[in-house]
């Protein structure tokens, strides 16, 4: 049931304000990035974007187009705002889980600007439940400087298959290293756990492989570390163009560009099992990025994205 | 090693494991001429398991060069290679297992629906080889059942309960849970089940028997059983000796050595059991037996345990293990008890082997039994039949 016949002090008071007819289709896709309790809220014209990070290495996106609500104003050019998710979740989700057909609860989201709470009006069955949770500082999201061209290896999957594998792996692996390459094996998902290593291969002309761009195997990185002594101090320095005469000695490590720590790729698997197609890609650096291509209650698209920093910690070798 | 497996046998194989899992914590792998053998022994050592694979089992099997390709791993990471077993049939063409000692790999290959490609490094420990020394053929009793029908008896027993007593007469089974402390024996529900003789495929009875055995153990064995739906074999006689389940098809042969609770300050070899009257006198109170078997609780000192061996609750006496490579087959020699002390459980000795009275009686049914003078007979005849002198190491009966 609309709740347009309920307006609050005029709505022109609000610098947003976005209706749903079934909140199912907000709150679903924003469990998908809730592993943390706080999130950034970004509003344009174009949508909403909720942003969720943990401790700088991961970033997880929301993107709820405009078109998916059944009234998006807005005021500015950007509105943000940070608040406790897992609150708001309670809130939306207010109403229960269960899902009796032809019945739905409706959303009315409301936020009058900096430094006020942000408004929620639910509404089921005649019943509503007015939310009011406190606004936060918005901070300033990484940037992870991925860019299209940067790319070096793109692929996109069925993410039934994903799945499969995902709920399959090694979780006594604190790593899980992804190997995308123009040869064998094209895309492999491996593990290096207690009992041993897995390897998940996924060949470039499987049925589950939707797009398979692929330029280079990204593995390794190689870092020299060379020793000098001059004018009796000790200096190290990082390069891999140096005048060895003037070495003392060095120690080369390999750092593998393709390793992300299982525990921060884990909440990604919430995103996965509500998607159908997921894009994996890596850029120069090694630093990744899944894309996930959700459809919602209403069949309607929506994304989600998580970037990912490569694995600092290294063995010696 | 190296061997290839398709299609459903997969699933066999992974049954096998999950199978072995309840069982024991590491699993044995080896290939052998006659094909691939896991095994497991549970921490006591008083449960062995031997699942053995013929050659035709698998699409290819190619057996080692040496025979010392032996190895042992944490039955975890085996299980996590066949992870989701109920959608194995749907997804898994084909399984590859790889063994090179020399090199160290241990390598389980699946190959997948939509050309996925599954592989799993595992590693392991060289191990000495685990061989259980029984003969089922020399074991008085004999009962063969399709595996729903212990699925099903098993059921009503609480998943809780560790060990089962079987008792076998003529006509039929009866399956007891076995109570240690006569405190709790006073407050546990006491669950009996009776299986008639004509509910099993095979039922060759030659000695009337108690037997206490882990219910652990044959719910291990079960789990296999029910999904290939092949007919499980119970081989026993007298308590304190293994009991062994054995399931077997044209490439497979399932072996379960159970140890059952034996009678302590009996002398420790089989002369001497031979000798004992295990059985009190039967009574005329046989009759009243059968009057309970299909309600749990039992009567006073007239029913119960009368005429059936009692169930002593003593040491288990594990069957013999061998550690050492290059020991004899599984198929010949007598089993000897070990030591009494080594593996699980130690028991207060009952003063009496009779059964605390029970509470009430219960008052349905009659029975249908031979007399007792012929229970008698048969039961002193099958004496003669038991177990031959330990030292014997070809089996042949003692005069």
């Amino acid at each position: 049931m609309p709740l347009s016949t309920q307006s609050d002090q005029g709505d022109g008071q609000y610098v947003l304000v976005a209706s749903l007819d079934n909140v199912r289709n907000l709150s679903n896709i924003l469990k998908a990035i809730a592993f943390k309790d706080h999130a950034l809220f970004n509003a344009t014209p174009n949508g909403l974007k909720v942003t969720v990070e943990d401790s700088k290495c991961l970033q997880a996106n929301a993107f709820i187009q405009s078109e998916i609500f059944q009234e998006f104003t807005i005021q500015e050019d950007s509105v943000s705002f940070q608040v406790n998710l897992t609150v708001l979740l309670d809130c939306l989700t207010i109403f229960g889980g269960s899902t009796v057909p032809g019945v739905t609860t409706a959303l009315r989201l409301c936020y009058n600007g900096y430094g006020y709470p942000l408004k929620l009006f639910l509404e089921e069955g005649g019943v509503v439940t007015v939310c009011k949770i406190n606004t936060q500082e918005p901070e300033e999201p990484i940037d992870f400087e991925f860019c299209s061209t940067n790319v070096t290896n793109k692929v996109i999957l069925q993410s039934d298959s994903l799945r499969e594998a995902f709920s399959e792996l090694d979780m006594t692996s604190e790593v899980l290293q992804i190997t995308m390459s123009p040869s064998q094996p094209y895309f492999r998902l491996s593990t290096f756990g207690n009992s041993g290593n897995a390897h998940y291969d996924y060949p470039k002309d499987s049925d589950m492989m939707e797009l398979f761009q692929c330029t280079k195997t990204q593995t390794n990185r190689s870092v020299t570390h060379f020793f000098l002594i001059n004018k009796g101090r000790f200096f190290c320095h990082q390069s891999s163009n140096y005048n060895h005469n003037h070495l003392h000695g060095f120690n080369s490590t390999v750092i593998p560009l393709s390793r992300y720590k299982m525990s921060l790729l884990k909440p990604s698997t919430k995103a996965l099992a509500l998607s159908c197609k997921v894009s994996v890609r890596t850029d120069s650096q090694g630093f990744l990025s899944l894309q996930y291509l959700v459809r919602n209650d209403d069949g309607q698209i929506c994304f989600v994205e998580y970037y990912c920093c490569p694995d600092e910690d290294v063995e010696e070798e | 090693m190296d061997c290839i497996l398709i299609g459903s046998n997969v699933k066999v194989l992974a049954k096998a494991v999950q199978s072995l899992s309840r069982l024991g914590e590491e699993l044995y792998l080896e290939p052998q001429e006659n094909g691939l053998a896991l095994r497991t022994v549970n921490s006591s050592r008083s449960a062995y398991a031997c699942f053995l694979f013929s050659p035709l089992f698998f699409q290819k099997y190619t057996p080692p060069k040496s025979s010392t390709q032996r190895c042992k791993m944490v039955i975890k990471s085996v299980q996590a290679v066949f992870k989701s077993l109920s959608s194995l049939e749907k997804t898994v063409e084909k399984c590859r297992i790889e063994l090179d000692i020399e090199k160290s790999r241990l390598t389980f290959t699946l190959h997948c629906k939509h050309g996925l490609l599954k592989t799993h490094n595992l590693s392991f420990q060289d191990s000495e080889s685990l061989q259980a020394v029984f003969d089922k053929e020399g074991c008085a009793n004999t009962l063969t059942a399709q595996p729903k029908l212990l699925v099903d008896t098993v059921l009503h027993f609480p998943p809780s309960l560790e060990e089962v007593r079987v008792s076998v007469n003529d006509e039929r089974v009866l399956f007891r849970n076995h109570v240690e402390d006569e405190a709790e024996q006073s407050k546990a529900m006491m669950t009996e089940f009776c299986l008639s003789a004509e509910e099993f495929d095979r039922f060759v009875v030659n000695m009337h028997t108690c037997i206490t055995f882990c219910l652990k153990e044959l719910r291990g064995l079960l789990v296999f059983a029910e999904s290939s739906g092949l007919p499980v074999s119970l081989y026993f006689d007298e308590p304190g000796r293994p009991m062994v389940l054995s399931l077997t098809d044209s490439v497979l042969e399932v072996n379960f050595v159970l140890a059952t609770l034996s009678e302590e300050g009996q002398p420790r070899n089989h002369n001497s059991n031979m000798r004992r009257v295990s059985e009190p006198p039967i009574t005329d109170d046989f009759m009243n037996d059968d009057v309970d078997y299909i309600i749990a609780m039992e009567a006073g000192e007239l029913a119960g345990d009368s005429d059936w061996p009692e169930p002593p609750r003593h040491a288990l006496t594990p069957p013999r293990l061998h550690g050492a490579a290059g020991d004899q087959q599984e198929s010949s020699g007598e089993c000897e008890d070990e030591d009494g002390q080594q593996g699980a459980v130690e028991t207060p000795v009952e003063e009496s082997g009779r059964p605390p009275n029970k509470k009430f009686r219960s008052l349905f049914f009659g029975s249908v039994l031979p007399t007792p003078s012929q229970m008698s007979n048969r039961t002193l005849q099958s004496q003669e039949v038991l177990a031959s002198d330990s030292e014997d190491e070809d089996g042949s009966p003692s005069p």
